[in-house]
């Protein structure tokens, strides 16, 4: 069960949302999809729920296109938060459900597990607009997946809560993932993104600028995260052939070095200068690409 | 073509879940609780309302003194209002009787006297004039004595002044007309009947399109504003909810409708012995044709689905609650124009602005039914005006559709005609 968006392209009018994107998310995935505002992300998640049509392009599932004889297998977290608020989480969960081609009896056998799972059975009958931002959170996330869809599309669903129950919502995300449902995961929160995508593609007014396994995109950056901590002024690394950036912390320096050469003439400069505690050599981090990546635009 | 029949399915399905969630929702939602049981309760204290007067009224009936010498006038007159109202033969002066009534024990004084030709004159004294039937009564019979009295010392034979008061005789006979004999006109009773049902049917449609037009719109706003829309959109198609939640709200007038007019019937039945006839007669249906009826329910449906479709394209452009009152403001204008051009119509349905009213199909739900109601039109008129609705229903409905798919994706403030061609341009491939 692949998703595959060949050659896709929407435009709206003169201005084009999505430009040549040809991506392809394969099953028992997290694909992370990221971009600065605007870059697309939006329009490419409606494409692939057929609530827009693109202007030219494929997007197929499994060979086939996608429409509404198969959106009980789709599920969506919109970035824009919707729930009725009027109605109670019961409720609300039965319709989106039956919604979803599920019968009330399993809504409620799932909702419940659901619930517990969360650690918020209580709000079973509650309101949603009683509940806090967070909890509606988690209610908006058992409405996404509740229906064990095949495919997923998470628009940043981790926002809103603290560190618990996102370690919750990861867990359960891996879980399904497992279970063999496609995941499409956005974010801006990077260490997410990190953690939970193995493929991710990363968008730049409408065109995507990177693509690819995680780990190859990390080696192809090239340049490296060298972090040292010492009783020592470290300032004069800037001026280091090689050195590209120093970010100052309060118990020591975070470089990005040109490639990991470069790590061994900054030992020499330092050794000698008084008493190192730490040096460690590390892979880019995911936000250093991003922002350089998405930062060259705005220059 | 299994995958076909799958497709539909899958799609009659969601049709019929959100069409029962739409419904179940708003019969379950205070607001309606509320509302119908307030009219409900108004209909059931209308229909009472004779009882209740006659529980707070008090027992005694009305009494007027009657100060006078003309024996003969007083008894006429006592004969002639009995039903009305007491009086009693004051012994005494003007001013003893004026000051009764200051104690509250008659109501007025009539003071009749006689003129030099012998015919009675009279003033009413009365503390104000909240109580005009009981002079308009004695005025008038009074007025009945004086000509009988007259004529009487003219030595006219009564015979002669009974052929004079006789009403002429008019009758009204129906030429027949080339398309068929004089039997198919509709008779005066049936008209009457007529009349009163397009009265109710123009009435209902009216407050049908304003009630439940706006609550269409409301419905669709407040999923766009609470934002649960592109999820409901991501789960089923955009048309189908359109069409479900059209079905769904009409289902809910429809339940609406029957209860008050249910309640209408029964509170009619309960108290038939007291009313003449039964619940038809009542509102003078009894003689209405059955063609009326259907037509009726025909032009009442039609008109109701164009100004649904037309209102919840509408509410897909909004994106707050705030603005579905602006948005609807035109098509509030539009079905009080039909209004208008159909209870002027009540008077002339021959006239040529209601003859071409009835084929412009925002007026003629109303206007083509007031023709076919009270007229003898030709099928083939009614059959083009229908035909005309059903194709402009079609055409609002498959661009409603469109413009509520791309609408619904819509944010924004602004609720000009711009954002008719913006929806159009987003359901759209470019």
């Amino acid at each position: 069960m692949t998703l595959k968006l060949e050659n896709v392209t929407k435009r709206f009018g003169s201005f084009t949302a999505v430009d040549d994107l040809s991506i392809e998310i394969p099953e028992k995935n997290i694909f992370g999809f990221l971009g600065a505002n605007g870059a697309g992300k939006t329009t490419t998640f409606r494409m692939i729920l057929n609530l827009l049509d693109q202007t030219s392009g494929s997007i197929t599932w499994n060979g086939e296109t996608i429409d509404y004889s198969k959106s009980d297998q789709i599920g969506y977290l919109p970035e824009e938060r919707g729930l009725y608020p009027k109605l109670k989480v019961r409720d609300q969960l039965i319709y989106l459900g039956k919604l979803r081609g599920m019968q009330k009896k399993e809504v409620l056998d799932e909702l419940t597990s659901w619930l517990d799972y969360l650690k918020v059975p209580q709000y079973m009958d509650k309101k949603v607009e009683e509940l806090s931002k967070g909890n509606q959170q988690k209610i908006q996330f058992i409405s996404a997946v509740i229906h064990k869809p095949k495919l997923l599309i998470l628009d940043e669903p981790f926002s809103g809560l603290d560190p618990v129950n996102v370690e919750l919502l990861k867990k359960a995300v891996i879980e399904l993932k497992n279970s063999g449902t496609s995941i499409v995961f956005s974010s801006h929160r990077m260490e997410h993104v990190e953690e939970l995508c193995q493929h991710l593609c990363m968008m730049q007014h409408g065109k995507p600028i990177l693509h690819g396994d995680l780990r190859e995109i990390k080696r192809s950056f090239g340049k490296k995260n060298l972090s040292i901590q010492a009783d020592f002024d470290l300032s004069f690394l800037e001026n280091v052939a090689g050195v590209v950036k120093v970010k100052y912390f309060s118990d020591g320096v975070l470089c990005q070095i040109e490639n990991e050469d470069v790590s061994q003439s900054v030992l020499e400069e330092i050794s000698g200068k008084g008493f190192i505690r730490k040096f460690e050599l590390d892979e880019p981090s995911l936000n250093d690409i991003f922002i350089e990546k998405a930062g060259e635009s705005y220059e | 073509m299994t995958s076909l029949l799958r497709k539909l399915v899958s799609h009659m399905n969601k049709f019929w879940i959100v069409f029962s969630h739409t419904y179940l929702s708003k019969i379950k939602s205070k607001s309606f609780i509320i509302t119908t049981a307030i009219i409900l309760a108004l209909i059931v204290l209308m229909s009472n309302v004779q009882s209740f007067i006659e529980m707070f009224g008090s027992d005694e009936t009305d009494q007027v003194a009657v100060l006078t010498e003309q024996e003969e006038v007083y008894s006429q007159l006592e004969s002639r209002t009995e039903a009305d109202f007491e009086l009693e033969h004051f012994d005494g002066t003007l001013e003893e009787a004026q000051d009764a009534v200051g104690e509250e024990s008659f109501i007025a004084v009539l003071d009749i006297r006689e003129t030099e030709e012998g015919l009675p004159e009279a003033t009413y004294y009365s503390r104000d004039y909240t109580n005009q039937t009981a002079q308009n009564i004695l005025e008038s019979q009074l007025q009945q004595i004086k000509v009988e009295m007259a004529t009487n010392q003219s030595g006219i034979d009564p015979a002669v002044i009974a052929s004079i008061y006789e009403p002429v005789s008019f009758e009204n006979e129906l030429i027949a007309t080339g398309n068929g004999d004089a039997s198919d006109v509709k008779t005066e009773e049936e008209l009457s009947g007529a009349r009163g049902l397009v009265y109710a049917i123009l009435f209902l449609l009216y407050m049908a399109v304003i009630l439940y037009g706006n609550m269409i719109a409301m419905d669709i706003a407040n999923e766009k504003t609470s934002r649960v829309m592109e999820i409901l959109i991501s789960s089923s198609s955009p048309v189908s909810q359109m069409f479900a939640k059209i079905f769904g709200i009409g289902l809910v007038g429809l339940t609406q409708m029957i209860l008050l007019l249910g309640t209408a019937y029964f509170v009619i039945m309960q108290k038939q012995d007291e009313l003449i006839g039964d619940f038809f007669e009542f509102f003078g249906l009894s003689d209405v044709s059955v063609s009326t009826f259907i037509y009726a329910i025909i032009f009442f449906l039609l008109g109701y689905f164009l100004y649904a479709t037309l209102a919840a394209m509408l509410g897909s452009l909004v994106s707050r609650t705030e603005d579905v009152q602006q948005l609807m403001t035109p098509v509030t204008f539009l079905i009080i124009a039909a209004f208008m051009i159909s209870m002027i119509g009540l008077s002339m349905p021959e006239s040529t602005f209601v003859v071409i009213s009835s084929y412009i199909p925002f007026f003629s739900p109303m206007a083509m039914f007031l023709r076919v109601g009270l007229l003898d039109i030709a099928f083939w008129e009614v059959g083009l005006s229908i035909l005309i609705l059903i194709v402009t229903i079609i055409i609002f409905a498959i661009l409603g559709a469109k413009i509520y798919r791309g609408g619904v994706l819509m944010y924004g403030t602004s609720t000009s005609l711009k954002d008719f061609k913006k929806a159009l341009q987003l359901s759209k491939k470019e």
